[in-house]
């Protein structure tokens, strides 16, 4: 659908075109995942733009979808965000100067596939990472909330969404999201007690708490010095 | 407050601390990089997150914990995984599983 048009393009901007179309398609699954848990199309909407992290959409329309107060759905979608942060920190050399609207927006699609797709750009090469980094920004910006828009009329016109499988789906997302970033033997370590642990306390807990709970092994697993092989990527290695 | 206006107050929260987030990491000074502990919590916390999400989202069924069709939908989203299949083909096929599963009768 892309075929004559992206050929044309630079290599880091037909990266960036075909990061955001990828992307952009999984935004249809968090649209109907969102309309399914219980939010309206304007609620979905304002959390696709506003938020604008897929990992942190698809946790608070979990949250939320699995009967979790909102504001379990907020901390834990704060939590996932925070990679965000160090990926600002990392492209802030890169970026600078810049000042206001554009620094407001910037930060807006610092995300993982922008920094991913800047960071691919060799370091020899900051005007390369600047377009890298702003062709995905810009263009995962668009596909994405276009998709989430299809994504909940899918959503509001299916009925029973466990009828279609659509609660699976969701934990499947949280697979896929994840998937990229279990390298390490460390990382695989860290997940699996961190699965363990959440369902240990599901029982027992508000629904919410036990997944806020498992960020405790992340702070329990990164508090001490690793040995090399188990050093986890900060900057992830793939989209989210 | 109703809830659905308790969804929305979640919702403009959820997306100003996300923003806030963002910025803060393009103003903070650079030296901040240099704390490696801080580095290794993050990233564990995405990791760990993700993946109390998947479990509970798979398994949980309110405050029990309940096995039924979503588990083979799991494995399967698993094996493409593994297999390097595109996102948006793993969380279809493991909707198409469980949907099947149940058609057939069960979970």
């Amino acid at each position: 659908m892309a075929g004559l048009g992206i050929v044309r393009l630079t290599p880091v901007r037909q990266q960036a075109v075909s990061v955001s179309l990828a992307t952009g398609a999984y935004g249809l699954s968090l649209g109907a995942l969102a309309i399914a848990a219980g939010l309206d199309l304007w609620q979905t909407m304002a959390l696709s733009l506003i938020v604008f992290s897929g990992g942190s959409q698809f946790a608070f329309v979990g949250v939320i979808g699995a009967g979790g107060a909102p504001l379990a759905g907020v901390v834990t979608s704060a939590f996932l965000g925070v990679r965000n942060g160090i990926y600002g920190l990392t492209l802030a050399p890169i970026l600078r100067p810049m000042r206001g609207v554009k620094r407001a927006w910037a930060a807006q699609v610092t995300i993982d596939e922008s920094t991913a797709v800047a960071l691919a750009q060799p370091a020899s090469d900051p005007d390369a990472r600047r377009e890298g980094f702003w062709w995905t920004g810009v263009g995962v910006f668009i596909a994405w909330n276009v998709a989430v828009l299809a994504g909940t009329f899918i959503g509001s016109s299916i009925g029973d969404p466990s009828t279609w499988g659509l609660d699976a789906a969701a934990g499947a997302a949280f697979l896929g999201l994840v998937w990229p970033r279990l390298a390490s033997r460390g990382a695989r370590l860290v997940a699996l007690s961190a699965a363990v642990l959440a369902l240990a306390l599901t029982p027992v807990m508000p629904a919410g708490i036990p997944i806020l709970s498992a960020a405790l092994v992340a702070v329990a697993a990164g508090w001490r010095e690793p040995s090399a092989r188990d050093n986890p990527s900060p900057q992830g290695e793939m989209p989210a | 407050m109703s809830a659905y206006v308790w969804l929305w107050v979640a919702v403009i929260a959820a997306g100003l601390i996300s923003w806030a987030t963002k910025l803060a990491g393009h103003l903070v000074p650079q030296r901040v990089l240099d704390h490696p502990r801080a580095l290794r919590v993050a990233a564990f916390t995405t990791i760990a997150l993700l993946a109390a999400l998947a479990a509970v989202q798979t398994l949980g069924d309110g405050a029990a914990l309940r096995v039924d069709a979503r588990m083979p939908a799991l494995a399967v989203a698993a094996v493409l995984l593994w297999r390097k299949a595109p996102f948006i083909v793993v969380v279809v096929a493991a909707a198409g599983v469980a949907a099947g599963i149940r058609a057939l009768g069960w979970g």
